[in-house]
């Protein structure tokens, strides 16, 4: 049964730490904020990272994400963001959200939607891939920190950028053995430090390595790795057969676009991005006028980085609808980008800030 | 145990910093300075990432990062006194403190560990090296874990002197 429409002037979709951005920038400078999260908390993924930031101070570096978490939570509810939980956002005409609200649907209209859904985490199909015990990092992370389950005793970790080693290390701390990272490229994908606290821990990180296979009656009991060659074939009389009761799959994320799919607004394909990505302006703003982007789903980064465009977003929609005159947007959002160009420096930011900046000059 | 062994052979020398890094690296203390004491910081953070709370956190100024962001920590040894805040808030845990004249024959070395549980002042422990290789005892003399270490405690522990420049963490008893 339709229920009667709810309107308000920025609709934002998804509460992780973009879309929780976006909401405290644009509601302290008086703009309408309806927040939608189908979860039923807010957060997004910050609550299982529970390890500390990198970045600067203005980033909050040095603090574990979580209390950057509970830190956006308490802001939001301080500037009067309505935030609507177990919320199902299912699909978008124009500038109008469908959204599941208990057992009814119904219409939001709002001047603007931003689309803050994050991304998911790319599976890897192998012989046993979908026993019990193979599982997204992320999703381990999930049960491990937030839900305070431990998802297996022995684990290989299958990927070695961040979230890979993270998990990894936080396996370790909630008690679990990982008997071994491995890694299909010649080189570990994430940070040396990370790496060195797994290595400090007897971990192995296998480079040039990867999984072949996954058994178990039930659930696994063991997987085969082996080395990989040149053009990433498996070795023969490389495999070794592991006594696991975890796999877990760090192989990568994609963003979870399909609501800007639907509304219709053009993609371009980048990797270093995670693949298909809506095309943003320097405001995040998509090709649609009424549709802004910010975080994961506008490209694969990491929370810091999603929590700064999602106050550019905020700020850009709160001079768009007269909150903010130009000068004091312009002047606002300038340093927002400095923080964010900050985070995109270095060996590992710098594919990203490239392929940022192609996506940009893409949109025209 | 068996597994590990089991990996051996396809194992890379991969996850750890090498000496020669490390050397090259100016959040890495001279030999001379490591081995003169009485207390030295050691950085052991090679990539260029966008971080700097060790700088932050430091009153004293003895480590810089400036601009940009991903400039390596740069230490300045005769600036440090030592007290240790930078070991916990960094988020790569690559800080480390050595004391090599903690007494005749022994040095203290410090590095952040959260595992649990916790050992206690008078432990004997094995203490690791960078690849997780134990390369001999240690006794803990000192564990600390405020409030403002946000769960990161700092363990120190007390090994031969001719360690300070292997020994970088303690093995874990773990909770299985």
């Amino acid at each position: 049964m339709a229920k009667e429409s709810l309107t308000c002037e920025l609709a934002v979709v998804g509460g992780g730490p973009a879309g929780l951005a976006v909401a405290i920038e644009a509601a302290k400078r008086g703009v309408k904020v309806g927040l939608f999260d189908e979860n039923q908390k807010p957060g997004g993924q910050l609550f299982k990272q529970i390890h500390k930031f990198f970045g600067s101070k203005e980033h909050q570096a040095g603090v574990r994400g979580h209390d950057i978490g509970y830190h956006l939570l308490n802001e939001c509810q301080r500037v009067g963001v309505d935030t609507r939980l177990n919320t199902v956002v299912w699909g978008i005409e124009d500038n109008r959200i469908g959204i599941i609200d208990g057992k009814a649907s119904r219409i939001v209209d709002a001047k603007r939607v931003i689309i803050a859904t994050g991304a998911s985490e790319n599976p890897l199909s192998f012989p046993g891939w979908t026993l019990p015990g193979v599982m997204g990092a992320g999703a381990a992370q999930t049960m491990m920190n937030v839900d305070r389950v431990l998802p297996g005793t022995k684990v290989l970790m299958v990927g070695s950028g961040n979230v890979g080693l993270i998990v990894a290390y936080q396996l370790l701390l909630a008690g679990a053995e990982v008997v071994a990272v491995v890694e299909a490229l010649p080189q570990i994908g994430g940070y040396i430090v990370h790496a060195a606290k797994l290595r400090r821990a007897d971990v192995p990180i296998l480079t040039s390595t990867s999984i072949l296979e996954a058994r178990g009656k039930e659930a696994v009991e063991e997987a085969t790795v082996c080395s990989l060659d040149d053009n990433l074939c498996p070795v023969e009389g490389c495999e070794r057969t592991l006594k696991v009761d975890l796999v877990c799959l760090a192989v990568g994320l994609s963003p979870l676009a399909e609501l800007c799919w639907m509304a219709g607004c053009k993609f371009t394909y980048l990797p270093e991005l995670g693949g298909f990505v809506p095309l943003h302006d320097e405001n995040m703003k998509t090709t649609l006028p009424f549709l802004y982007v910010a975080g994961d789903v506008a490209g694969v980064e990491e929370a810091s980085s999603a929590i700064e465009e999602g106050k550019l977003a905020g700020v850009a929609v709160a001079e768009e609808l007269g909150y903010l005159k130009k000068d004091t947007a312009e002047e606002e959002k300038d340093r927002i980008r400095k923080r964010l160009s900050s985070l995109r420096l270095g060996p590992f930011g710098d594919m990203r800030a490239q392929a940022k900046l192609e996506l940009m000059r893409t949109r025209g | 145990m068996e597994e590990k062994a089991n990996l051996l052979d396809l194992s890379q020398d991969t996850g750890i910093m090498s000496k020669k890094e490390l050397e090259a690296s100016p959040g890495y203390p001279s030999k001379e300075d490591l081995e003169k004491g009485p207390v030295v910081v050691v950085i052991e953070c090679t990539e260029e990432i966008p971080c700097d709370p060790c700088e932050t956190v430091c009153k004293r100024g003895a480590i810089v990062v400036g601009e940009p962001i991903t400039n390596l920590p740069r230490l300045d040894p005769e600036k440090c006194n030592g007290c240790g805040l930078c070991i916990p808030i960094c988020p790569g845990l690559a800080i480390f403190l050595v004391d090599p004249t903690y007494s005749e024959n022994k040095a203290a070395i410090s590095f952040p560990h959260e595992y649990l549980p916790l050992p206690k002042e008078g432990d004997e422990v094995e203490a690791v090296n960078r690849k997780g290789e134990i390369i001999c005892k240690g006794e803990v003399v000192k564990v600390r874990s405020p409030k403002s270490y946000d769960y990161t405690p700092v363990v120190t522990i007390a090994v031969p002197k001719k360690y300070i420049h292997e020994v970088r963490g303690l093995k874990s008893r773990g909770e299985r």
